[in-house]
């Protein structure tokens, strides 16, 4: 069950979880709402803690999974270990305790910065993990511009990261990943450094791939108005070390309108996870 | 008669010094302007520096000098370097032929000398790159090679590869290959930290990492240290036909040659000005180099409003 990871190497292959986790009950329920479990689990941390080797404590007995079509994204304070939870599902970071199981071939991992190479265009940025996974030069170059076409940046693809806004720069990050067909989305915060206008567009637009993708996603952010906004499900983390403090099911369904964000059960769901945070920073 | 001795090399001191002042100045990364007017506006500048430091060699020589004997001998006007220096255009023993004629070897040497430098410096960064020991073992003789006075070595690199073509590519090499060894490291050690968590992320082997991460972004860098390395490599080819007497002679002979009798003054100016030319265009060419590989990208080739 321990998924053995070194920074840099091997990768193992894991079928196993969909079966034996299926039975799996949620361990993670903390806080109110029911946690919807939807199709098979496709991440599942259980009992994760991490310290550093210089000993910082950053994440204590992290419990949950997130299956596909499911969209869970943890609120916290600043450095409270959100990010190394993401890492640690990726194996960029290796855990000091606890399971953490995901098939690692099927990762699309969309960074904090867009993190386009500045010397390549759109195109062969978008290209850049298939090439990398050494899909052949045609066969990428189809996928590329489907996902180019997904993200609508269709017209730009000759275009220098720096001939493009912070708006369009995530859409290409937001392609490369798509191009893999991930089954499994980590977001770090992805949409932080833009304008809020800029900003809930992209919001609209990664809901609406999630609808016809159907991944499992968990998303970190700062903004509880976007994680109510996109999540299935919402968890808000203390401060270091990161424990699970709330745990939210979004009451609303796969289709939500911009106007959503307006409704009074959105702004409800809104504040208690702010009050939640409150207590996360104390 | 320390007026003679004294006046030459200071002034070849500074016209070797030309490829970096007047590179500094020459618009190298200035927009591609559409407007023809905008690019003869970008040239006055130059030309302002230029008229100036002809007025003051004039001024210098004119005020410094008594008679045109002695001015001729220590420091010949601007216009005595034209006529008596690369004047006749067309003669096998005096002006430019001969000129042009101890040039080739020294252009030679110098790409040659450069185009190793280039490789072996590149390779030596990447080593280095792979870990902290390896850079740890290298960087320390990389240091030296840098510090170690080449004038001071010349009579043991005569002893150790003779005093043909061979020494002076060797000369040409420790000067030229610690700028480009030190600006590609930097460049391959500041590869974004992110852009190295997407790579592995992919799980990709080391040399691709190398060729597809860490050499592009160290690109700019790595040709900073190059055209630093095309500067010197120009002045070590010269320098070494100073203390390398065989094998095909360069500028820096013929330099040295005019600069013995005092009649010949204005053509060692000639060649001094010549070879700083040369180092002019090796500046430039690496420069326009450098523009076209990273113009798209990096922030040092965007066009300036």
């Amino acid at each position: 069950m321990i998924f053995m990871f070194s920074a840099r190497g091997g990768r193992e292959r894991t079928s196993r979880f969909s079966e034996d986790m299926m039975t799996d009950t949620n361990t993670s329920a903390v806080g109110e709402g029911a946690p919807a479990t939807v199709g098979d689990r496709r991440l599942r941390f259980e009992r994760l803690s991490m310290v550093f080797p210089d000993g910082t404590h950053a994440l204590d007995d992290v419990s949950f999974s997130v299956g596909a079509g499911e969209f869970v994204t943890v609120v916290g304070p600043s450095g409270c270990g959100k990010s190394t939870l993401l890492r640690i599902a990726s194996g960029l970071t290796e855990r000091t305790g606890g399971e953490c199981d995901v098939d690692r071939d099927s990762i699309g991992y969309v960074f904090q910065d867009a993190t386009l190479l500045p010397w390549r265009t759109v195109r062969k940025n978008v290209e850049l993990n298939a090439e990398l996974h050494g899909i052949p030069k045609g066969e990428r170059s189809r996928l590329a511009t489907a996902a180019i076409e997904l993200v609508n940046l269709t017209g730009h693809e000759d275009k220098f990261p720096k001939q493009l806004s912070g708006g369009m720069r995530m859409r290409c990050s937001l392609a490369r990943s798509l191009v893999l067909n991930p089954k499994v989305f980590l977001f770090d915060e992805p949409f932080g450094a833009l304008d809020e206008i800029t900003r809930e567009r992209l919001n609209d637009e990664l809901l609406s791939l999630f609808r016809s993708e159907r991944f499992a996603a968990l998303f970190i952010t700062h903004s509880i108005a976007e994680a109510v906004f996109l999540s299935t499900r919402v968890l808000v983390m203390s401060a270091r070390p990161g424990r699970i403090i709330g745990d939210y099911a979004i009451p609303f369904g796969p289709d939500r309108p911009h106007e959503i964000r307006f409704d009074a059960a959105f702004a409800e769901i809104c504040g208690r996870i702010s009050n939640d945070l409150k207590d996360a920073h104390a | 008669m320390t007026t003679y001795d004294e006046a030459p090399p200071e002034v070849a001191q500074e016209a070797m010094a030309v490829p970096s002042a007047v590179g500094a100045s020459v618009p190298v990364f200035q927009p591609r302007s559409r407007y023809g007017k905008h690019r003869v506006r970008n040239l006055i500048p130059p030309i302002i520096t230029f008229v100036v430091f002809i007025g003051i060699w004039y001024l210098y020589s004119w005020s410094r000098f008594d008679g045109a004997a002695q001015r001729r001998n220590a420091l010949p006007y601007p216009h005595e370097v034209i006529t008596d220096g690369f004047l006749p255009l067309w003669d096998e023993s005096s002006g430019l032929q001969p000129i042009l004629g101890y040039m080739w070897p020294t252009v030679k040497v110098t790409l040659i000398g450069l185009s190793i430098s280039i490789v072996l410096g590149v390779a030596i960064a990447v080593v280095m790159n792979q870990s902290k020991g390896m850079e740890r073992a290298l960087f320390p003789y990389a240091v030296l090679l840098q510090t170690v006075p080449i004038l001071a070595i010349t009579p043991l690199l005569t002893q150790l590869f003779g005093d043909e073509m061979g020494v002076r590519l060797v000369v040409v090499v420790l000067i030229a290959i610690f700028p480009v060894i030190t600006n590609t490291l930097f460049g391959l050690q500041s590869t974004d930290r992110l852009h190295h968590d997407l790579f592995t992320l992919s799980s990709v082997s080391r040399s691709t990492r190398l060729r597809k991460l860490e050499l592009p972004s160290a690109m700019p860098a790595m040709m900073a240290g190059i055209r630093i390395a095309s500067g010197g490599a120009v002045i070590g080819a010269i320098v070494a036909d100073f203390f390398f007497n065989q094998g095909e002679k360069g500028i820096g002979y013929y330099i040295r040659n005019r600069q013995q009798r005092a009649a010949n003054r204005p053509e060692m100016f000639a060649g001094t000005i010549t070879a700083s030319m040369f180092g002019v265009v090796m500046f430039l060419i690496v420069g326009a180099i450098t523009a076209r590989a990273i113009r798209n990208w990096h922030e040092s080739a965007a066009p300036r409003t």
